[in-house]
């Protein structure tokens, strides 16, 4: 039984543990209303059947998962208040916490847990079927303790890691016997968490107030949460600035804007409290190419970009160079020294010429399509800053734009790619977010797996192996091997590497305390006066 | 009798336009790359085979285009615009709920243009290339040349961010639980930068309409004559030459009709209000084809309302004209 210093944080800690207590002077202030700014929206809000940041952001507010994360970035009680894994690893059990309530007054229960795992997350949520494959049942032998049974051993690290993210619960009488995805709490959710649902007035806004019988006594500290849709970047900072918007996560405003209010002591822009959250830039290559079948023309590639001028000069110093499909704010997997592809123009032209790419009449070796993700204008700045970049060393780059089920399309399902470049967003551990993208098998139209034509039965085997593998120091080798291995192949390219950025309003407190926060609760959120 | 079958046959002659219209939207979409399970996916930033082929087939996407339009249009001739896989509701309630608002804005702004692009189009007729005709027609031109997301976003700097005396956008006072008169102020006032925005562009187009039928029409013989009767100035203008000149703002107004519901998509965003443009913009950007085939009926039959209307006010502004004709 894993009973420690995690354990006994149980309880009311969750929340009063936090750094808070590092504005010591300052008392808590209840009441008052915050206004988040959405950029976007989303059709269902229920984080048992979507796993997107986009969803945590309201949903999570009202909805509790099992674990969450503490400052440190360690698995702490929400739901769950202990936790014990079987030693050959098939079996984990949760003791619930007591007294909880749903919002509608019934009592939350194993049965509950037994209902969300085995109906929404191994059956519709994304990544969550992937994760649960190996799901057996969910045992209860009684109302607050749930016993996850697998048929293939899973790393209680990996479990706890990946449930912040995937492990969140939904009432089992209100989904029962309905359609999942369209039953009406999908966007007007019934949970356990601190506020309660209100009202949803699609295209404009959305409110929750505070549930006064959440069973960590004394929180929430505010009165109510209003989320704003604004799609408009620009008219969302302008909200900001005149006051009606208090926080906007997840790098909703323009680059420029947030370079902008950076020195706006009205304001707080940060990545901080976004560390579990880590984005890569990618850079994809269609393996099926004959220039891209060889390895050094996919290196020569990497070996052209001048990524530490594009993350100055392009990105206002919000991100780094990459250094592999693990991102740097992940120590428990994280291994530094791994092989790098510095900037270089000569070596790439070598590179070239050695693979027999030499450059033809005009300078040029062979032409390329490049398809960039339409989400995120860090995304159009790279597309730019590569085709400026391979046009030297002779590869002309023709840019194709589409939109978001366009992109999905060409490049997952129909492969009508040459080079593409999106996102990659690490959740917690490799096996949830990353090892995907480089697995062979995966379906075509499944969209951020590896659909790029390359193949390595090492790689494939490595994957597998650290996805069950129990001992948290072999499992970390074993990604280290992995890193190693796709950075010298390199089929995809994680160049960048970059925290989302939340701009907050000075007077809040209690903000961005967790490597996940805006996903998180904010129980704990008050304002100042 | 006669205006109502009138009314019908207009009806009529327009159906298979809208049959043509529909089908054609339906092709058309299904060359776009990507479907809304795809979009929904690239939304949730993830998602899997086995989860898409389940909504693949929640959503009818299984099956195959031609049994999908047949299904369509079936649906349509029982007048059931079908369920939108954005929201989770029937279409037809959707469109409802983005209605309200789009209409207020275009309502308000037109009105607004179209009086004041009248007043000033006349103003400017009056002292023909005076000194009040070249600011009025410069004035015009840089209102129609410049783009109006940008004098929206100029107008929520100075008016919102700035001055703070107007709200920076939103359709109302979130959880303020107004109702009523209040209520209507409330969303009158979230209006106003919206409208007065918008009513810009359109301003510089009645404005030029107007002053060009204005000298069109003073330069024939009746007005002439009516000058040589010694009525005043004004009474010229007002009653023999403004009645003249106001057919080709009516014809404009009939005209713009079709761009009343989606032309406002840019002004609908800076603004964020929950207007039909946006939801045209999301439904393509979703590949939510019922809510976009939904709005596209709606939109139809609003012009061919308007138009019909339209019709009726030629008869009432030129005798000559007549209804049944």
């Amino acid at each position: 039984m894993q009973i420690g210093r995690r354990d006994l944080l149980a309880g009311a800690a969750v929340a009063a543990a936090l750094p808070g207590a590092l504005r010591a002077q300052e008392q808590p202030r209840r009441g008052g209303t915050v206004t988040v700014h959405m950029g976007s929206e989303q059709r269902i809000l229920n984080g048992s059947l979507r796993a997107s940041t986009g969803v945590y952001v309201v949903a999570a507010k009202m909805q509790e998962p099992l674990v969450e994360l503490d400052g440190e970035g360690r698995p702490v009680p929400m739901l769950a208040v202990a936790w014990q894994s079987a030693p050959d690893g098939l079996t984990h059990t949760f003791r619930l916490r007591q007294g909880v309530r749903w919002h509608d007054g019934k009592p939350f229960t194993s049965a509950d847990v037994q209902y969300t795992a085995m109906e929404m997350w191994k059956k519709h949520l994304n990544y969550g079927t992937a994760l649960q494959l190996y799901l057996q049942a969910v045992d209860t032998p009684d109302p607050h303790t749930a016993v996850f049974r697998y048929s293939r051993p899973m790393p209680q690290d990996l479990l706890l890691r990946a449930m912040v993210d995937l492990g969140y619960i939904s009432p089992k009488h209100v989904f029962e016997g309905t359609n999942v995805l369209e039953n009406p709490a999908n966007t007007a959710p019934v949970g356990t968490g601190p506020f309660r649902f209100v009202q949803y007035e699609r295209g404009q806004f959305i409110i929750a107030d505070r549930n006064p019988d959440y069973w960590n006594a004394g929180y929430p500290y505010l009165d109510r949460i209003v989320w704003r849709f604004i799609t408009d970047k620009a008219a969302a900072t302008a909200a900001m600035e005149a006051g009606q918007v208090q926080l906007s996560p997840y790098s909703s405003l323009p680059l420029a804007d947030m370079d902008r209010l950076r020195k706006d002591p009205r304001f707080i822009v940060s990545t901080r409290g976004n560390e579990g959250n880590a984005v890569t830039n990618t850079v994809e290559f269609n393996c099926r190419r004959d220039f891209f079948k060889d390895v050094r023309v996919r290196r020569a590639i990497c070996h052209a970009l001048d990524v530490d001028f594009f993350c100055e000069n392009f990105l206002y110093g919000f991100g780094k160079r990459g250094t592999g499909p693990i991102p740097s704010s992940s120590p428990d997997f994280y291994t530094p020294g791994m092989p790098q592809y510095e900037f270089d123009r000569r070596k790439a032209e070598r590179l070239l010429d050695e693979a027999g790419f030499r450059r033809g009449a005009g300078g040029v070796r062979f032409r390329v399509r490049l398809l960039p993700a339409p989400w995120g204008e860090d995304i159009a700045l790279w597309a730019t800053f590569i085709q400026q970049s391979l046009q030297p060393i002779g590869i002309p780059v023709e840019i194709v734009r589409r939109d978001a089920a366009g992109f999905l399309t060409a490049v997952y399902r129909d492969h009508d790619f040459d080079l593409a470049t999106g996102w990659h967003q690490y959740r917690n551990d490799p096996a949830v977010s990353t090892t995907v993208w480089y697995r062979s098998g995966s379906p075509p139209g499944s969209p951020w797996t590896n659909q790029f034509g390359w193949q390595s039965d090492e790689v494939d085997r490595l994957i597998d192996d650290a996805a069950s593998e129990l001992d948290p120091a072999r499992r970390k080798a074993k990604y280290a091997e992995f890193t190693r291995k796709v950075l010298e192949e390199v089929p995809v390219w994680m160049a960048i590497e970059r925290q989302f950025i939340s701009v907050t309003s000075a007077r809040l407190r209690n903000h961005h305390n967790t490597p996940r926060w805006p996903s998180s609760h904010w129980s704990d959120l008050w304002i100042a006066s | 009798m006669k205006f109502l079958a009138y009314a019908a046959r207009r009806l009529a002659a327009s159906l298979p336009t809208l049959l043509i219209l529909l089908a054609g939207l339906f092709v058309l979409l299904q060359f776009a790359p990507g479907d809304t399970v795809d979009a929904l996916m690239a939304q949730a930033g993830g998602g899997d085979a086995v989860m898409a082929a389940e909504l693949r087939r929640f959503y009818g996407l299984d099956l195959s285009v031609p049994e999908r339009l047949a299904a369509y249009l079936w649906r349509l001739v029982r007048l059931d615009l079908g369920f939108s896989a954005i929201y989770n509701k029937p279409v037809a309630t959707v469109i409802l709920e983005r209605l309200t608002p789009t209409l207020l804005l275009m309502a308000s702004s037109l009105s607004l243009a179209f009086a004041a692009g009248m007043v000033l189009g006349v103003l400017a007729a009056r002292r023909v290339n005076g000194w009040p005709d070249t600011v009025i027609s410069t004035l015009g031109l840089i209102f129609y040349a410049t783009p109006s997301f940008w004098f929206g976003l100029m107008g929520i700097v100075v008016f919102a961010v700035k001055l703070a005396w107007l709200p920076p956008g939103g359709y109302g006072t979130v959880g303020a639980g107004y109702a009523g008169l209040r209520l209507m102020l409330d969303i009158a006032w979230h209006l106003i930068l919206p409208t007065v925005t918008l009513a810009l562009i359109f301003l510089a187009i009645y404005l030029r309409i107007m002053r060009a039928a204005m000298l069109e029409v003073l330069n024939l013989d009746f007005v002439r004559a009516a000058r040589a009767k010694g009525l005043s100035e004004t009474r010229v203008l007002v009653r023999h030459v403004l009645r003249n000149a106001l057919l080709p703002m009516v014809t404009l107004i009939g005209l713009q009709a079709g761009t009343m519901l989606g032309g406002s998509v840019v002004v609908e965003s800076v603004f964020s209000l929950p207007g039909l443009g946006r939801l045209a913009y999301e439904s393509v950007v979703q590949r939510d084809l019922n809510t976009l085939l939904g709005i596209v009926f709606v939109s139809a039959i609003l012009v061919i309302v308007v138009n019909f209307v339209v019709d009726l006010l030629y008869a009432k502004l030129d005798p000559r004209i007549t209804a049944t004709g």
